[in-house]
């Protein structure tokens, strides 16, 4: 098996779909010749023609509302929007359109759309190219919300995504393209879209994450191990819907749980599994529940990116200071 | 035979507006006559007239608690059924919340359109042999995904096109400028309609923008754009004919703006046209009304006389009788129901919740 970055695990999944289905279409701005700002759509147009992958103008409304009438004609579009920071252009068409589509239409005009886009933070872009606003689309209903942790996770999920019949919104965090490798099966699988992951099994603490910071988490747990404490490492995959059974399971197994998101902390996807374990595991737990995350403000500027993320060492110190309530 | 050559109206479209049966019910170009026979021309009145008695249905349907939202249509009969009769029932619909009628008239069912006022998703339900969505509500969304549309029907080289429709206000917005766009560069089939009834709500077509004509929007795009008498059925029907010729032959899409007038208020939520515009403005109008010139039109003809309009009056009000009864028999929507509609394929979580409103009986 080969070992890929999870921008490689991208480009492989919507090749493989391409060619599985006709009815498949990647486009936005530049993915066409350029393969993509980051190259995720790389090599695509000159393997499957200008007909499936295509550029389009610089419109992320018109993205996404193409995306959305190509749908209504039975086809499965794949738009990337270039950075997720400009989801607010689009922000009617994906949320005010194609989420409520079927339930506008009582169930009978579906959605089957994964808009793609490069999320996250740590990578010292200039304003608004990092951000996390998946609790902006997490609270939206009709819309699947998608973030891989890492390139295996990432290739199966976005496979899903692309055959899913429902609207996806599928991040992809800038910092997991390039840093790490993975093996990843040459061929196609798909993993669910309501199923979180336990990424590492531990019995003191469970710490829950998704997208980069499950790779924080896990250098944490290895850390955390060398002094006594074994914890677990829950990674949501799809932050909406959530799976409340794999994190209430793993919380009632710990007793104690520490909430890790890179988003800041206001109305974000922390919260929400937060109030999860108030309602329904409160008295499984002995210590109370933990969040890292980033300080309410808006994006840090950049020279300041590395103090203002959340890191392994804030979720270590954070651990213990649970572990020892 | 395509009567107009949409390459005139390429670069430079503030031309005259097109008109083909003056407020009289003259023919005053019979060049631009349309292709079509007595029985036709007699089809289109009716369709008018039944968009007439719908509205002054729907309104007091609305007034009586029965119906819920609701956007006038009165005086807008040309622009709304002269476009769509060149509409073939394969092209596809993307309607804002005033075209309901054409929307009806492309075969979604009367009862349906009732209960969408009403507020009930089965009023969303487009039956699987109508090309068309639900009416947008927010303005100038559906111009982007008709471009949309109108890529997934070249891709598959069907000859049919997507049609939409927005107001004057519409072409203000963002989205509108995109949808455009992307179709003219896409070359597309996209009939953009822009009815121009004056106001956006209140706001005066002045106050949108300093363009002459809202038609000369295309020329920043690259696509034609025409004015046509939208209180003329005729001329009305001539360009959506040739224009969706044009665009089926490849030449990708066209913008007409319908100069129009809604007698009534924006919507029946409130709105009170005294507040920005005169009766003198409103009588200026309705000398011009479209079912007044075609009914003269067509009594000259020998074609219509008032005991057709009677039975044809008649038919329509059983039509909406009919339609609404089925409307208020629908089941009372449920939590639940909504539950099952946030995804096709339902997530576990969600079967949870729906599991326990219905054990719940919500």
């Amino acid at each position: 098996m080969a070992q890929l970055t999870m921008i490689k695990a991208i480009n492989q999944a919507l090749d493989q779909e391409l060619k599985r289905d006709p009815k498949v279409l990647v486009f936005g701005e530049d993915v066409g010749k350029n393969g993509g700002v980051f190259r995720a759509t790389d090599g695509l147009q000159a393997d499957v023609g200008e007909d499936q992958v295509f550029d389009t103008p610089l419109a992320e409304s018109g993205i996404a509302g193409l995306a959305a009438g190509l749908a209504y004609e039975g086809f499965r579009p794949v738009p990337e929007i270039q950075f997720f920071g400009f989801l607010y252009e689009a922000m009617d068409e994906i949320v005010g359109q194609i989420a409520r589509e079927y339930y506008r239409t009582g169930g009978t005009k579906k959605m089957p759309i994964t808009i793609r886009s490069a999320f996250g933070g740590g990578v010292h872009t200039p304003e608004m190219h990092s951000d996390s606003l998946e609790g902006i689309v997490g609270q939206v209903p009709g819309l699947r919300v998608v973030i891989p942790g890492s390139p295996y996770d990432a290739k199966g999920l976005l496979i899903s995504s692309i055959r899913s019949d429902d609207p996806v919104v599928f991040l992809e965090h800038m910092k997991l393209y390039r840093s790490m490798r993975e093996e990843v099966p040459e061929q196609e699988y798909t993993l669910p879209l309501d199923k979180a992951d336990i990424k590492r099994e531990g019995t003191d603490i469970t710490l829950i994450s998704y997208g980069y910071m499950v790779q924080e988490c896990l250098k944490a747990a290895d850390e955390l191990d060398k002094e006594g404490i074994n914890a677990e490492v829950v990674d949501l995959r799809t932050v909406s819907p959530l799976d409340e059974k794999t994190i209430l399971e793993s919380v009632k197994k710990t007793g104690k749980v520490a909430i890790v998101q890179e988003a800041q902390n206001m109305a974000g996807v922390g919260n929400q599994v937060a109030s999860l374990i108030a309602e329904k595991a409160i008295l499984s737990l002995d210590a109370p529940v933990a969040r890292v995350s980033a300080p309410d403000t808006v994006y840090a500027f950049s020279e300041a990116e590395e103090r203002w993320l959340p890191t392994k060492d804030d979720i270590v110190a954070k651990a213990k200071e649970i572990v020892n309530f | 035979m395509t009567k107009i050559d949409f390459n005139d109206y390429m670069n430079q479209p503030n031309m005259k507006p097109i008109q083909v049966m003056n407020e009289k019910g003259e023919i005053v170009n019979q060049d631009l006559f349309p292709d079509l026979t007595d029985d036709q021309l007699v089809d289109l009145f009716k369709k008018m007239l039944w968009e007439r008695i719908l509205n002054e249905r729907s309104t007091k349907l609305n007034r009586q608690g029965r119906l819920g939202f609701y956007a006038p249509t009165a005086g807008e009969e040309a622009s709304e059924m002269g476009s769509s009769y060149a509409m073939e029932k394969e092209d596809f619909l993307l309607p804002a919340y005033r075209d309901i009628p054409q929307l009806i008239q492309h075969g979604f069912p009367l009862d349906r359109a009732f209960l969408w006022s009403i507020g009930h998703y089965m009023g969303g339900q487009i039956p699987d042999d109508v090309q068309a969505t639900t009416p947008q509500i927010v303005v100038a969304s559906a111009t982007v995904q008709t471009a949309g549309v109108a890529l997934g029907l070249k891709k598959k080289k069907s000859p049919t096109v997507a049609y939409t429709y927005t107001g004057d206000g519409g072409t203000s917005e963002g989205d509108f400028y995109e949808g455009i766009n992307f179709a003219g560069e896409f070359k597309v089939p996209a009939l953009f309609f822009v009815q121009n009834n004056g106001y956006a709500i209140s706001v005066p077509r002045r106050k949108q923008t300093a363009a002459q004509t809202l038609a000369q929007k295309g020329v920043a795009v690259g696509i034609p754009g025409i004015q046509v008498d939208g209180m003329d059925a005729l001329a009305v029907y001539t360009v959506a004919k040739a224009a969706r010729e044009w665009a089926v032959a490849g030449n990708g899409p066209v913008l007409i703006e319908t100069l129009t007038y809604r007698y009534g208020p924006h919507t029946l939520s409130g709105d009170d046209p005294k507040r920005y515009r005169t009766a003198d403005e409103e009588e200026e109008w309705r000398k011009k009304d479209p079912l007044i010139r075609f009914r003269t039109y067509l009594d000259h003809k020998g074609l219509w006389n008032e005991d057709m309009e009677k039975n044809w009056e008649e038919a329509v009000n059983k039509e909406i009788d009919a339609a609404m009864e089925k409307a208020e028999s629908a089941p009372q929507q449920k939590v639940s129901d909504f539950y099952k509609l946030s995804y096709s394929e339902i997530p576990e979580s969600i079967q949870a919740k729906i599991d326990e409103c219905e054990k719940e009986g919500k």
